[in-house]
């Protein structure tokens, strides 16, 4: 069994949470088709997605420096990160010179790959994140289990508990609302008193030297507006063109994710103001070696919008946490496989090849078709499942030999129906075998049992 | 017209009358129909467990069993859409000879789009759900993806409408996937499981009597799923209702 399997069926042990699960998630994407559906020209904007994303990463040098130019004529200060490592070290130095103990942080999945906020722990600096499910999951030290919706497996009850450690709310009240105003009260003092903001940015524009940050919460705009340092760190793919494609991406983006028309804030930083900085850390981190991935490179156009997960019915019934990888879903099993497939080959199989993923995909990544293509890399890269491997040699004689294969059915159909419905079958696992035929459709061919013309007419 | 008819391995072992329906359907349709011999398997189970070119093989026999046929028609979507995907570059066609992924058709496809009848000989008293399949969906188009803003259209209804006395129903996830997925069935026994078990109910829900569609592997899984729940439900391939007197 793989990675992913075990971690599944752990998951769907709890029968009634694992549907509550996929419910939950499948209003989201449910959501989102009636947004889809709602714009006309919904199709073309994929494509025109698709098309400024291919353009940028075919000229991302041209792109990046224009970015970097522009940024630093707007008075930024942008930074160059080869890795994870760099990055952080970046971060950490930018924070020592600058002074400050208290970081306010909007939701990064680039700090999630970095571990950047552990890194900042032991350099004795608190980062605080801001966006309301990023921090439950950091007040319950766990990381987030979607990459927009971070904490869509916990149950409000649970929130309520967790509030009530944390922040003292009132025992047993998981009102939704209450415990928002809750940690809304506890997060203006956060953003008042930080000494630091850190952001993503979802979209590097070149012509303008400006970034794009979109939140629902207003938390990145707020956690910027006190501290006068802002830190922003970028995957190099996060640039595009000009302000013609930010709009095309705005309109998709928000849409696939959670079904609105267009995120509650989306906020252009263009310069600092008087006396403050914007530093921009733009991190590589294993992306260049992607983009010379032909076979996979198209996994660059990503928008991190979550829709492949919302859709994906095997994500949706086994969650976040039964990937390796720390994105799931059919974008963490790509993305964790060209990362490392001995690490995250076991991500591969939680997927039955159904193909909504790059249907709901804002820039038409072949999501699906990339799943397929990573099983046939497996066995090379000597990271395939040798149970599966044997079972795919036996079909191989099987299936090359018409006489094997014809006796082996025959015998199967006058075998005792117990020989192959057992419960060492893993098929059997919540499913009875089908019954072989008495007489294969061959053989009845043959026999002249099925209706057939005269020979002579041919 | 010669149209060569396609058995994938499965159905010939375990659903003979789907097969037999096939072919029946379309004689019925005035289509002259031969059955090369000693067919085995397409290559699919090992492409999608990771192992596409342990199908080559298998590939070329297909291509020497139907090359002398105009059109190749079979009862399965998803062996179909991966003759179509796959034998380009799996096979080679050096001499120029015509790949089979260009003659390769779903039964249902091909009488929608092909023959084109304005009406069926055949009649069936019930209630059925349609099961879109996602390689039917999603790879041969016979019905149009939730997921994509494009007009509607489905081609086993339309042709499931032609049946005398039938009403057509679909199930509110109308393109979710069943979880039965190959190999993925066994190797992800749990979530195929819980994914049949969902599906099965949402078919359920619509009051129908029949789960129909044009892939018998997914049939098997929920029928696998309806035997071991003991589901008010039954599963029956679409061509078995096209040419059907009940």
């Amino acid at each position: 069994m793989s990675t992913h399997a075990k971690a599944a069926a752990k998951f769907l042990a709890d029968r009634d949470r694992a549907a509550w699960h996929d419910r939950a998630l499948y209003l989201v994407r449910e959501k989102r088709d009636r947004m889809a559906h709602s714009v006309p020209e919904w199709e073309t904007l994929r494509q025109a997605a698709s098309d400024i994303k291919l353009h940028t990463l075919s000229h991302l040098g041209h792109y990046l420096e224009q970015f970097e130019r522009n940024a630093t004529a707007n008075g930024m200060i942008v930074h160059w990160a080869e890795d994870a490592e760099a990055m952080n070290r970046i971060v950490g130095q930018i924070v020592r010179e600058h002074g400050g103990r208290k970081l306010v942080k909007s939701k990064s999945m680039l700090s999630e790959e970095c571990g950047l906020t552990p890194y900042l722990a032991e350099q004795g600096v608190e980062a605080v994140e801001s966006d309301l499910g990023e921090r439950i999951m950091q007040l319950m030290h766990r990381p987030p289990s979607h990459i927009v919706l971070p904490a869509i497996h916990v149950r409000r009850e649970e929130v309520g508990a967790l509030f009530e450690r944390e922040m003292a709310t009132e025992p047993g009240n998981s009102d939704p609302t209450y415990l928002t105003h809750a940690a809304r009260k506890c997060l203006r003092e956060t953003f008042r008193t930080a000494d630091i903001s850190m952001t993503g940015v979802n979209f590097a524009i070149a012509a303008e030297g400006s970034f794009a940050v979109c939140t629902n919460e207003g938390n990145a705009d707020l956690g910027t507006s006190f501290p006068d340092l802002h830190i922003a760190i970028m995957g190099l793919e996060k640039v595009i063109p000009d302000y013609a494609s930010l709009a095309v991406f705005t309109r998709l983006l928000a849409r696939s994710a959670t079904g609105q028309p267009v995120t509650t804030y989306t906020s252009l930083y263009r310069r600092p103001e008087p006396g403050k900085e914007i530093h921009v850390v733009i991190v590589d981190n294993g992306r260049t070696e992607s983009l010379c991935n032909e076979a996979h490179r198209n996994m660059l156009k990503c928008l991190r919008c979550g829709a492949c997960m919302n859709t994906c019915p095997v994500y949706r019934r086994s969650g976040g946490y039964s990937y390796s990888y720390f994105i799931p879903g059919p974008l963490g099993i790509n993305l964790g496989m060209l990362r490392s497939p001995e690490r995250y080959g076991g991500n591969v199989s939680g997927c039955s090849l159904c193909y909504s993923c790059s249907n709901v995909c804002p820039a038409r990544i072949d999501l699906g078709e990339q799943i397929y293509a990573w099983r046939q890399e497996m066995d090379a890269d000597g990271v395939a499942d040798p149970q599966k491997k044997m079972m795919v040699k036996t079909m191989n004689v099987l299936m090359r030999h018409k006489g094997l294969f014809y006796t082996a059915i025959k015998g199967a159909a006058l075998a005792p129906r117990f020989v192959y419905n057992n419960r060492f079958n893993p098929w059997c696992a919540g499913r009875e075998m089908p019954r072989f035929a008495r007489r294969s459709f061959n053989e009845l061919w043959k026999s002249g049992m099925i209706d057939q013309p005269k020979k002579e007419e041919k | 017209m010669k149209v060569g008819l396609f058995i994938p391995c499965y159905v010939n072992a375990l659903y003979p009358q789907v097969g037999e329906a096939s072919y029946r359907l379309l004689r019925s349709l005035g289509v002259e129909v031969d059955y090369p011999l000693d067919q085995t398997c397409c290559g699919q189970p090992m492409a999608n467990a990771g192992y596409e070119r342990d199908a080559e093989p298998l590939a070329r026999r297909m291509e020497q069993l139907f090359a002398g046929y105009d059109y190749v028609v079979g009862p399965s979507a998803s062996c179909a859409s991966f003759i179509r995907e796959s034998y380009p570059r799996l096979t080679s066609h050096n001499d120029g000879s015509p790949c089979l992924a260009s003659r390769i058709y779903e039964i249902c496809e091909f009488v929608h789009d092909i023959l084109r009848p304005s009406q069926l000989d055949a009649s069936f008293h019930h209630k059925v759900s349609i099961h879109n399949s996602c390689h039917g969906v999603r790879m041969l188009h016979l019905s149009t993806p939730s997921e994509l803003n494009v007009p509607h259209r489905s081609k086993l209804r339309e042709l499931l409408e032609l049946v005398e006395g039938i009403e057509v129903f679909e199930p509110k996830r109308v393109d979710e996937c069943c979880g039965f997925g190959g190999m993925f069935a066994v190797e992800e026994r749990d979530v195929s499981v819980c994914m049949g078990r969902d599906k099965v109910r949402d078919h359920l829900s619509t009051g129908a009597e029949y789960i129909t569609g044009a892939d018998s592997s997914c049939l098997m899984h929920m029928q696998g799923v309806i035997d071991r729940e003991g589901f008010p439900i039954r599963t029956k391939h679409i061509v078995e209702i096209l040419t059907a007197k009940e």
